[in-house]
């Protein structure tokens, strides 16, 4: 893409207002919710949105304004560690294979490829039965679906650099293996880093939605923006604020997330 | 020019998005009554061979196919099946059976008394050393056919609730030669034949022309249609494409002019079971504790939109006589009373517990979520653990690993198996209750041979439940039940069987 | 040569690394597939016999071999829950799965290309950036929601579509496409999202070649220019992205038949995990798998075909 070097990064303006709004909200979350969570009161359920309960309330007459809020915790929560995981061994894994090349790369790329063909959504239930249900359970299970696609976009990376002077003259030099990969490669690619991250988070709250809506993510009474709406879906002709409540909040952060990630391209490609 | 691509682009969008809408075309529309009818099946069958079946769903279904020597009848007893007559001896061992002169199985095959003793046989596993019913393997001595119109069935010890197990639910009649394929092709005698079954698609029956008894069934054919979710069925009915289904209780204002509308009790238990043996719910005075703070209103208004009615102890009002009706009342939220149990058993600050649920319906944890508000008040931190079903019945129902669970019993026939898995033996007792006058009541229920004092003893069974609490006894669900207007004739059984022969076109 | 039989090498690989981690992952699962098929009342006597019949008596490793023994010959086993070959169960589904696929697939192609050449184009106008940030948005919903929206949508305020039940094409062309239609734009949103983007973007950076520059300097037509060179030009990249879209639309069959409860591939493969149905599983996935794996095989293909520098390395 070409961009003029007057032309706003909006991408980058929009991106970060919307994340940091929800990030605002999720701080407020953890101080103060309108309502208390998960206070049931059956007799006041199904309310449509009103000064009381801006957003309504959910089958259980609980505020569905709160439950987001406090929803947009867990969302934020497992998008982390799954960015953290797929980050961390992702790199490992791609740093080594991009640098050492050969049969090594050939194996991991293999396994990885083999991975991806993989159903996603079904490795995550297998793992989910596997190891069970809740928040930490199911952000390490995407994380370890996080890592092949971090580990590619790294090793590409890699293949990129290994070769370049830079690096030609750290290995002339005798610096060990390791140090060049992590001390020397690594910091050039920062930039891939960062948005590969940024999809990895925006990749994380879809796939735990989707867990969650199936039944298999993010248990009660942990709030789940993904359960939220599967939990709607049986009253969604006569109640349709029930389900677009958690369901805008979660394309919006993804949305946000997105428009981050493009930003931090277009960024990184005007600087280059 | 520009202008007219974008034109045509969204015209052409449009005539894509409408070629689809046209499609619905209401067959039914001539003059003649409709004779073919939809029921929605929400699960698949088990298996077809209902000597291995046990799933519920499977004989809500099978059981207009399959007809054992008795037949259940709508009030909740039994009514004469493939055999015309039966006595009992007054001892109570030995069982006489006439056979129905001229019943014959849906291949056009008679049944025979070989026919009988053949199905008993595969049962108890007789001939084969591997039973495929160890309960009816446990009472019954030898099945015998003195002539070719009677079947003799002789008892190990007297067992007062055998004949309700002799429905086609426990014993149905097979057809011998039919041995190699009765999980295939099913036959049997019952209103319907078996044509066809398609997985997680559809099932389909026709009538049987030679069916005994006369008259019914009404219909030419049923088609059970695969649809899992209550959505998705809910729409299906209201389109026309299903006939007679379950509907969701908030769903019924919406379509009451419309359809006919039944409400059935299921004869379900819904409760909160303790594991009995583990600290703290071993101390009887903790799980009426507990039993004291559940507002059970609360949980039937959240997980059931309010259709269900409370209940006091394992059984139903379902269960006609043999329900107690002064257990309801046992227990009253009242959490003074509660504060007070927990303190006299050493728990004046409470304690953490979890409730481990299985994920296959909502309605277990939303249960669990009204459940761990209400504990709040007395002290007690509940944790929800959500598992899927698999892992429920390996760890909850066969290691019996767990503190508290949520969880339905459906119904069944004989008073006596919806209370046997109290007894302190029993294979199935899953809470692992032990209560030595519950098990005394238990085995003189066995052994009485009047109907009126054992009525009597199930009572106080249910009360000495309600006393020593093993669970929290919630509810007892109501299926709502619509059915297309073209339709009638719906008859309730306690036990979930659709009876599909006596339902008729209205005119 | 030698890469079409390393590619073929490296299929049976991904294939039998597939079918180990199902096999792994199955042998640590808990649950009993016959005591979810009977249920709690299940009789002890009955599940006993039961899985002596099924052979799941014996140790799962030998199950395993017995299984993979039979693929080699074709066969793929049978169900444990419906007594039935795996490959009828599959087969019978697949229509569905298919027709969803290649609907949603159709609606990405006719909607997205037009969409993509009409953005670049008309680069920065509004048209162009209320299509560029309605695609952003398309990218960022959940697909359930997606699919929870039409039903708001289309299946309650205009009662056009027969949301829930699938009608087989064998029953009424219009009702299997009625049916099939909303699920399959559930995929395809998302998808065109991607594809918009893919495509404008090709053909924004094929408009600053050369060749584009030689051709409107020798007085080629902007039409001919667009249609001739850079539409062409551009179309191959985004032939690679198919591959992926498409793995992505078979991915997106397995929620999307959960959310319109249709009985496709996707739902049998969901229902066999959570019945243990190692068997259906296992043939499920490998099956999956291939098709994924020869999708990307044949674009690579095709990519190299249409592409001349390609070949010539």
């Amino acid at each position: 893409m070409i961009h003029s070097k007057k032309k706003r990064n909006m991408n980058l303006i929009i991106g970060g207002t919307i994340l940091l709004f929800f990030l605002t909200i999720m701080v407020i979350s953890f101080f103060y919710t309108p309502y208390d969570v998960n206070k049931i009161q059956v007799a006041n359920k199904l309310q449509p949105p009103s000064s009381a309960h801006w957003l309504g309330t959910d089958k259980f007459g609980r505020d569905t304004l709160s439950r987001i809020m406090t929803g947009t915790q867990t969302a934020f929560f497992v998008g982390a560690v799954v960015v953290v995981i797929g980050l961390f061994f992702g790199s490992i894994i791609g740093g080594l294979a991009g640098y050492l090349g050969g049969w090594f790369d050939e194996i991991v790329m293999r396994f990885i490829d083999a991975l991806m063909a993989f159903p996603g959504i079904i490795l995550a239930i297998m793992i989910v039965a596997v190891f069970g249900t809740g928040i930490t359970d199911t952000a390490l299970a995407l994380g370890v679906l996080a890592t092949p696609s971090i580990a590619r976009i790294v090793r590409s990376g890699f293949m990129q650099n290994k070769d370049l002077d830079y690096v030609v003259a750290a290995r002339s030099i005798g610096v060990s293996p390791l140090r060049i990969i992590f001390k020397v490669i690594m910091p050039n690619i920062y930039s891939q880093l960062i948005v590969a991250g940024s999809v990895a988070f925006a990749g994380a709250l879809l796939a735990e939605s989707s867990l969650s809506y199936l039944g298999l993510g993010v248990q009660p009474p942990d709030p789940s923006l993904g359960r939220m709406l599967s939990e709607s879906q049986e009253y969604i002709t006569d109640d349709p604020w029930y389900a677009l409540a958690p369901g805008l909040t979660i394309t919006f952060i993804v949305l946000g997330f997105y428009m981050l990630s493009n930003g931090l391209r277009e960024l990184t490609d005007r600087r280059s | 020019m520009r202008k007219y691509v974008y034109m045509l682009l969204a015209i052409a969008a449009m005539t894509f998005l409408m070629a689809g809408c046209s499609g619905h075309s209401e067959s039914q529309q001539s003059g003649k009554p409709k004779k073919d009818i939809t029921v929605r099946m929400m699960a698949d069958p088990d298996f077809l061979d209902p000597h291995k079946a046990t799933a519920s769903l499977t004989f809500q279904m099978m059981l207009n196919v399959f007809e054992g020597l008795v037949n259940p009848a709508p009030n909740g007893g039994i009514e004469p099946g493939v055999a015309k007559s039966y006595k009992m001896s007054e001892d109570g061992l030995t069982y006489t059976f006439k056979l129905r002169p001229g019943i014959k199985f849906h291949n056009g095959d008679p049944v025979t008394v070989q026919d009988v003793e053949y199905s008993f046989d595969r049962l108890t596993g007789k001939s084969t050393g591997q039973p495929l019913s160890s309960s009816l393997a446990a009472i019954i001595k030898s099945v015998t056919a003195p002539d070719d119109q009677t079947i003799v069935i002789k008892l190990k010890k007297p067992y007062s609730p055998f004949l309700t197990e002799l429905t086609a639910v426990d014993a149905a009649i097979l057809d011998k030669k039919n041995d190699a394929k009765q999980n295939t092709h099913p036959i049997g005698t019952g209103p319907f034949k078996f044509v066809e079954y398609k997985p997680e698609n559809k099932l389909v029956l026709e009538k049987f022309d030679d069916y005994w008894k006369k008259g019914v069934p009404y219909l030419n054919k049923v088609t059970f249609s695969y649809q899992p979710d209550d959505d998705a069925a809910f729409m299906s009915l209201k389109s026309g494409n299903l006939d007679l289904t379950s509907v969701p209780a908030h769903k019924v204002d919406e379509i009451k002019n419309a359809f006919n509308i039944i409400p059935q009790n299921s004869n379900a238990v819904f409760l909160m079971g303790f594991n009995n043996a583990k600290k703290p719910f071993n101390d009887v005075r903790v799980r009426q504790a507990i039993n004291d703070v559940v507002n059970k209103q609360d949980i039937i208004d959240a997980a059931f939109s309010g259709h269900g009615s409370k209940l006091g102890s394992h059984m139903s009002p379902a269960m006609g006589k043999y329900f107690d009706k002064s257990t309801v009342g046992d227990y009253q939220p009242n959490v003074k009373k509660a504060k007070q149990l927990l303190k006299a058993a050493g728990y004046s600050n409470g304690f953490s517990m979890t409730i481990t649920v299985s994920s296959h319906s909502p309605v277990y944890s939303e249960a669990a979520q009204v459940i761990v508000e209400e504990l709040k008040q007395i002290g007690i931190h509940a944790k929800i653990n959500v598992i899927e079903w698999a892992k429920w019945l390996d760890d909850v129902y066969k290691q019996k690993d767990y503190e508290a669970t949520i969880i339905d019993f459906t119904g069944k026939l004989s008073p006596f198996d919806t209370l046997s898995q109290y007894r302190s033996n029993d294979p199935e007792n899953m809470m692992n209750f032990s209560d030595e006058k519950f098990d005394t009541l238990m085995s003189q229920i066995l052994n009485e041979s009047s109907e009126d004092k054992r009525v009597a003893l199930y009572k106080q069974a249910q009360e000495e439940l309600s006393q020593q609490a093993p669970a929290v006894f919630i509810c007892d669900y109501q299926t709502e039940w619509a059915l297309n207007k073209q339709f009638t004739g719906f008859t309730k059984y306690p036990i979930y069987y659709l009876d599909l022969a006596h339902i008729k076109p209205a005119k | 040569m030698a890469y079409i039989l390393r590619r073929l090498v490296f299929l049976c690989l991904t294939l039998v690394f597939i079918s180990i981690i199902t096999f792994l992952v199955f042998r640590i699962l808990p649950g009993d597939p016959v005591q979810i098929m009977l249920g709690p009342d299940a009789d002890p006597a009955r599940i006993t016999a039961v899985r002596h019949q099924l052979g799941l008596d014996q140790p799962l490793f030998e199950q395993y071999i017995h299984l993979i023994q039979g693929f080699v010959k074709g066969d793929l086993g049978e169900s444990l829950r419906f007594s039935m070959p795996v490959k009828t169960l599959i087969l019978a589904r697949l229509p569905l799965t298919f027709s969803l696929a290649l609907m949603s697939l159709v609606i990405v192609v006719f909607v997205s290309i037009p969409l993509g050449v009409l953005a670049a184009i008309r680069k920065n106008s509004w048209g162009d950036i209320i299509l560029s940030s309605i695609t952003q948005v398309g990218m960022a919903i959940p697909t359930f929601f997606v699919g929870m929206l039409l039903m708001i949508l289309f299946g309650s305020m205009f009662r056009l579509f027969s949301p829930g039940g699938y009608i087989p094409w064998g029953e009424s062309f219009f009702g299997a496409l009625g049916s099939l239609l909303l699920p399959a734009l559930t995929i395809a949103i998302p998808q065109i999202a991607v594809c918009f983007r893919y495509v404008r973007n090709e053909i924004l950076e094929q408009t600053t070649m050369d060749y584009v520059r030689t051709a409107r300097g020798k007085g080629a037509t902007e039409r001919a220019t667009l249609f001739k060179h850079i539409l062409r030009n551009s179309l191959i990249p985004v032939l690679t992205v198919f591959g992926l879209i498409l793995a992505e639309v078979i991915a997106g069959t397995i929620v999307v038949e959960q959310v319109f409860s249709l009985p496709g591939i996707g739902t049998l493969l969901i229902t066999s995990v959570s019945g243990r149905d190692f068997p259906v599983v296992q043939g499920l996935v490998l099956y999956i798998a291939f098709v994924v794996v020869c999708i990307n095989f044949i674009v690579d293909l095709l990519y190299r075909v249409l592409d001349p520098r390609i070949r010539l390395k």
